[in-house]
Formats: C-alpha cells, sequence, structure tokens
C-alpha cells in the first residue's frame, strides 16, 4: 500500500469499529456493523469488475431516496475515525444538502469535516468531480441517481442485465448518433455515458460532460452508489474511463468563453448567476474551494470586491 | 462587485426550529398525546405501520405526530427506525385460520361456518359529516350492544372450504416441490430486487407499498387493464398470536400478537394446456384494520401471476418490475422531491446546449430563407 494513503487514512480502515457516534444514540456510522461488511463486500466486488452494477441490500437512511442515500451508505461504511470527509454538491461546500449530509456524519461518526480537497481523504460528491487532480490517498464517492445508463433506453432491468452480459452496447451507440443525425452533434451535455476498462457502459452519475476527462485514469478510487436503486460500482485507479464518441464525431467539451468573476479562472466548470432583471448575469466556479483557494492566493476577478473598476 | 449567499447551515437550523414551532401550532390548544393518535387516528396508525414495516402502534403514533398527520413522511420515519434494529429471531408463519374474529365477511357465498360477522365497518354507513363530533364529549356515551352468543370460534377460511372440493389451486408456492422444506422468504429490506421477481418478493412489496399506488392499479385490472374478474372470497380481520420458537426450548412459544387485515380473492381461470380449468387466488394482508389496501392488493397480487399461469402479460399491474419499482412510497417520494435539490450544475450545460442548438436552428432557417 502506498505510504501516503497508510498516514493519511485510518491505520486499519476496514477493521470494524465498535464504538458509538458522538451523542451515543447510533453505531458509528449510523449504520449497524453486518451492514457496513456487506457493503465493503459490494465495493470490493465492484471494484474487482470495474463499472459494474453490484446489486446491494440498500437500507433506508433517515434522509430521504434520491438526496444521496447510497454516497452516504458508502461513506458510512468506508470512514473510519482518523479520515477527514468533505460532502460537495454541485461542487460547492455549503449547498444545502452538502450541508446536511456533512452534520449527518459529524453527528453520526464524529469525524474531521474539511472544505478543502487536499486535506480530505474521502469526498462525497453530487454532480461534480473537483478541479483539483485527485491522489491515491483519497476515494471519491459518488451519489448516484440512475445507475443504469440504457435506462431511459430501456426501462426494464432484466433487459439490460442481458445487455451488459453480452457486452451489446448497440442501443446507446444508435442514441448518439441518432443525435447526429438530428442536432448535428450528440446532445448530451451532463450524464455523459462511459465505457469503464474497455468492457462495461457505466453511468459518470450526472456530472457535466465536461469532467468526464478527469475520471479517465484517476489515481483516487471512485466509487458510486445508488441508493434507491440499490447498486454499487466502481472505478480502480488508473483505470481506463472512455467517453464514448464517433471517429468522425469525437467527444468534445464546450465551455463558456469567460472566466469566474470571483477568482478570474478560466480553467473550471463555470456556471452562471442572474444578477438583476434585465438578465444581466456572471460566471463563478462552480467548485466552491477552488474559487476560494485562487482568491486567497490573490487571484481576483473582475467582480471581486477588490477588482480594479 | 458580487458578494457570494452563504450561512446554509445557520438557515438549515433555523428551519428544523420552524417547523417544530408550526407543529406545536397554537399554544392555547392543548397538546396533541401518542395516546390520542393511537386510540382516536387508529386507522393512520394501522396503515403507517403497514408500510413502514413495524407492528408498534406507539412508534406509528409517535411518528404520525412528528409528521403533522403527513402519513407518508410518518412512513418514512418509522421505516428509517426500522433499519437500526437488530434482528432478534424469526417467527413461526403465522395462521390466519386461527385468528381471533372481530369481522370476516365472505361475498361468494349467501352463509358460511362461522357466519358472516359484520364488526366494525364505515361499509353500511351514509357518508354524512356528523355534526355532533364537532362538539368534544358528543360520542362519550356510544357502546355497541354485545350479541347473545360470543363468536364462533370455528372460523373456518373460505378458502379451505373450496379447496375440500379441488375446486380452487394449491395454496403451496408452485417453486416449492412438495415434501421438500419451504425456501427461506425474500427479504427486501436485506437485498435489492431481483427479477423475474417470486411471489415472496412481490407479495412483501405490496404490503409494504403505497395504498394508493396499490388500490390504484387493482383498480385498473378491474376496469380493463388486464382483467381477472375476481370476486371477494374472504376478508377478515382480528388478531392473531405470534410464535417463535427458541433454540433453548424446541417449541413454539406466543410472544404477543398482532392484528391483520387478510383478504383472499378469488379469480376464474380458464385452464391451460394439461391443467383443468379451476379458480386462483389472489392475497392481500396488511397490518391492522385496513381493508382498502388488502383487497388491491390481493388484486394485483393477481395480476402479477398472469405470466405464472400461462396467460399473457401486457399491463402495468401485470408487470413485476413496473409495480415493484413503483410502489413503494419512501423510494417515490423522495426521488420526485429530490428536484428541489440544486441542479444548477447540470442545468448549466443543458442552458449551454439549448443555446448551441437554437443558433445552428436560426442559422439553418436564415440559409433556407436566403436559398
Amino acid at each position: 500500500m502506498n505510504e501516503k494513503r497508510k498516514n493519511n487514512r485510518a491505520d486499519e480502515p476496514f477493521a470494524a469499529v465498535s464504538t458509538y457516534s458522538v451523542d451515543g444514540t447510533y453505531n458509528f456510522g449510523y449504520l449497524d456493523e453486518q451492514t457496513k461488511r456487506m457493503i465493503r463486500r459490494c465495493i470490493l466486488k465492484a471494484i474487482a469488475v470495474p463499472g459494474y452494477q453490484v446489486p446491494f441490500g440498500s437500507r433506508e437512511m433517515p434522509l430521504p431516496f434520491g438526496w444521496g442515500t447510497g454516497g452516504i451508505q458508502l461513506s458510512a461504511s468506508i470512514l473510519g475515525p482518523k479520515d477527514i470527509f468533505k460532502v460537495i454538491d454541485q461542487g460547492a461546500d455549503d449547498t444545502t444538502n452538502a450541508v446536511s449530509i456533512r452534520r449527518f456524519f459529524a453527528r453520526v461518526s464524529g469525524v474531521d469535516t474539511t472544505e478543502e480537497t487536499e486535506k480530505a481523504s474521502v469526498i462525497q460528491t453530487r454532480h461534480r468531480i473537483p478541479e483539483v487532480p485527485l491522489t491515491e490517498s483519497q476515494i471519491l464517492v459518488y451519489q448516484v441517481p440512475q445507475p443504469e445508463p440504457m435506462r431511459p433506453l430501456e426501462p426494464r432491468e432484466m433487459e439490460t442485465r442481458k445487455m451488459h452480459a453480452y457486452e451489446e452496447y448497440g442501443l446507446m451507440h444508435v442514441r448518439l448518433y441518432d443525435d447526429i443525425a438530428k442536432f448535428g452533434e450528440i446532445a448530451v451535455a451532463y450524464a455523459y455515458p462511459v465505457l469503464v476498462n474497455g468492457r462495461h457502459l457505466t453511468s459518470p452519475s450526472p456530472i457535466p460532460k465536461y469532467d468526464n476527462p478527469k475520471m479517465h485514469e484517476m489515481a483516487a478510487i471512485q466509487v458510486f452508489s445508488a441508493g434507491r436503486e440499490k447498486r454499487i460500482y466502481a472505478i480502480p485507479p488508473y483505470t481506463r474511463v472512455k467517453s464514448l464518441d464517433f471517429d468522425d464525431y469525437p467527444f468534445a467539451v464546450a465551455q463558456p468563453d469567460d472566466c469566474c468573476g470571483l477568482c478570474g479562472a478560466d480553467d473550471s466548470f463555470l456556471v452562471e448567476v442572474i444578477l438583476d432583471n434585465d438578465n444581466n448575469r456572471m460566471y463563478v466556479c462552480s467548485d466552491t474551494a477552488y474559487c476560494n483557494e485562487r482568491q486567497d492566493k490573490g487571484h481576483i476577478g473582475p467582480m471581486h470586491a477588490n477588482a480594479a473598476e | 462587485m458580487y458578494v457570494a449567499v452563504k450561512g446554509g447551515e445557520r438557515a438549515i437550523l433555523n428551519t428544523h426550529k420552524l417547523i417544530a414551532e408550526e407543529r406545536r401550532g397554537s399554544k392555547d390548544v392543548p397538546e396533541l398525546t401518542i395516546t390520542q393518535v393511537k386510540e382516536q387516528m387508529a386507522y393512520a396508525v394501522d396503515r403507517v405501520m403497514t408500510e413502514g414495516s413495524l407492528y408498534d402502534r406507539d412508534l406509528a403514533a409517535l411518528a404520525i405526530k412528528q409528521a403533522r398527520g403527513d402519513l407518508v413522511e410518518a412512513i418514512f420515519l418509522l421505516r428509517a427506525f426500522r433499519t437500526t434494529l437488530p434482528r432478534l429471531a424469526n417467527t413461526e408463519p403465522i395462521d390466519t385460520a386461527r385468528m381471533t374474529i372481530r369481522r370476516r365477511i365472505s361475498s361468494i357465498y349467501k352463509d358460511i361456518p362461522g357466519g358472516q360477522v359484520l364488526g366494525p365497518t364505515y361499509d353500511y354507513t351514509h357518508r354524512l359529516l356528523d355534526f355532533q363530533l364537532m362538539a368534544e364529549g358528543a360520542s362519550d356515551g356510544i357502546e355497541a350492544e354485545l350479541a347473545e352468543q360470543p363468536v364462533d370460534p370455528d372460523m373456518p377460511q373460505v378458502m379451505a372450504i373450496l379447496n375440500r372440493e379441488g375446486i380452487i389451486e394449491d395454496e403451496t408456492p408452485a417453486s416449492n416441490e412438495a415434501g421438500s422444506p419451504p425456501e427461506e422468504p425474500y427479504d427486501l429490506t436485506r437485498e435489492s430486487p431481483s427479477f423475474p421477481a417470486g411471489r415472496d418478493q412481490r407479495l412483501q412489496n405490496l404490503a409494504r407499498g403505497d395504498e394508493g399506488f396499490v388500490l390504484a392499479l387493482g383498480y385498473s385490472t378491474q376496469r380493463g387493464y388486464g382483467g381477472t374478474h375476481p370476486f371477494a372470497g374472504e376478508v377478515r380481520f382480528g388478531k392473531v398470536d405470534v410464535e417463535i420458537i427458541p433454540e433453548e426450548l424446541g417449541f413454539p412459544i406466543v410472544i404477543g400478537e398482532v392484528a391483520l387485515t387478510e383478504c383472499q380473492m378469488v379469480t376464474q381461470f380458464k385452464g391451460a394446456k394439461g391443467v383443468a380449468p379451476k379458480f386462483t387466488r389472489g392475497y392481500g394482508l396488511a397490518f391492522g384494520h385496513s381493508e382498502r389496501k388488502a383487497m388491491a392488493m390481493a388484486l394485483v397480487d393477481r395480476a402479477l401471476r398472469t405470466e405464472e399461469l400461462g396467460e399473457e402479460a401486457q399491463y402495468p399491474a401485470q408487470s413485476d418490475e413496473f409495480v415493484l419499482y413503483h410502489s413503494d412510497n419512501v423510494e417515490a417520494s423522495g426521488f420526485v422531491q429530490h428536484l428541489k435539490l440544486p441542479h444548477y450544475v447540470d442545468f448549466q450545460t443543458e442552458i449551454q446546449m439549448v443555446r448551441g442548438l437554437r443558433e445552428k436552428f436560426f442559422a439553418g432557417q436564415d440559409k433556407t430563407a436566403a436559398e
């Protein structure tokens, strides 16, 4: 095991921790030890078969299905007392549900939390991958609403499971080709399907396709979980992740021709903020930790309080 | 200049206080007690226990109070608590034939051994608002008269009567070879659903399923989306002993009783190649007094057996994936309402894409006009 990982994570991250939550009401990490063990086994299986959806006995959590229960169960199963936990939603640490999930773990496991990407050993995310490249000492936990990339094309699970078994992904290629025929481009802006390790068609979760290239050969472990759909899948470190495309229509990412109004970054994913009733708008980084760090280092965007008029 | 909005954490804490304050309502009104909910909102308690998969009247009443009467929210509260409970033992299968009957009716015979027992029901009330209930204490003096004789303790199930004639299918699951020990039933609270789903999975899912959803699906089969021509063979409500066999003892002991509503639907079956015409079963079971739920469940159970009986499945109520994946209101409510979460990253990518597609669209129009 990598030296750095040893230092950063708990010495025995998978050992049972039979302590109680901070307020003594629930088991450490909320889930009971048997459930955590079941989930860890599913994670190992998922890592062994990259991109394959492993069914698991998803539990009812005290947060609603669709609000990150899959990611929460994964985090609950892998967090040890020495971990440092970061939660982002839309790339931001301060969005309501990220705050809520962070508070949940502070209560039921008492782990240290951080907003700094580099300091975190486990990062739970919804809809974004942090801008800063992740390292071997980190685990990225994705919240997934629909693990099956072909579900919008084929609603029956019995059929899509067969397609995965036979590696029969023509349906998806036809769907992408259909877009090119109709619109002259592949009109998929997020949850853009990927092929993992040259074998399994996989949903990257609803991240913008801007983030897809970051998944390829990522140093960190990527684990995905859908609580409501009861599936876990994973991408081990340094695994090939290919966004589906065609030779004459290669995968491409478009970004607004602008920079972050606060930190001036033009190399991060930007979201627009409406400023007034005349639809004047500005762009800001969706990754708040990245933006704050840049501002702390003195980078100033055109809309920053200290910007020269 | 632009200042980003912060303070999500404080806002969340404040909203918790605000909802607690609103739940309490006017301080001039005495606070609702759990006992009051349990005693006077019994049907709400029954529904929350059934769909919450936990037989505990006190906790169900607490959940209803905490959820301000929002039963789906109360069901969610009870489910989230249930997952934290350890499994101490598995009970023996309950025997509804030995139910202490409070109500029992059959629509397929004029009279049956044990008789038709109406018990408490709204069935024949005229649905007129009873303004006497506006005044507190007005119904304190009401007591139903006792019958001259107690209910017949021997109350055979109507299905058993049909069975004696061999005119209805056996209750034994088809997957079980005669004489072999019954398989451990599937448990959807421990495993993800697996398709094609066995009847054990389907029944568990329907029992936990949203009453409104199951009702609508059952109704759809009556209206023609999968006609099965059902008869209410029997509906019974009462209490049943719950037994476990402790390892130290090796014989069953009663650890308590639960109130249940059971519905056995009888459905015509024309027979298939090599199978004689006979009646088939649809089964419904719910905690407490929940006849609407038990009957709807029995209709959908039978509809889901379509393929097993060699009929063609073509309607929603006959599709196990459709029914099992969409019946759970904790899942459905969570996913519908998750749309309230921020989605501005994905929306940003959609805005950009739609702007681009529109540019192409109008450029194409201009080109066509110029030609």
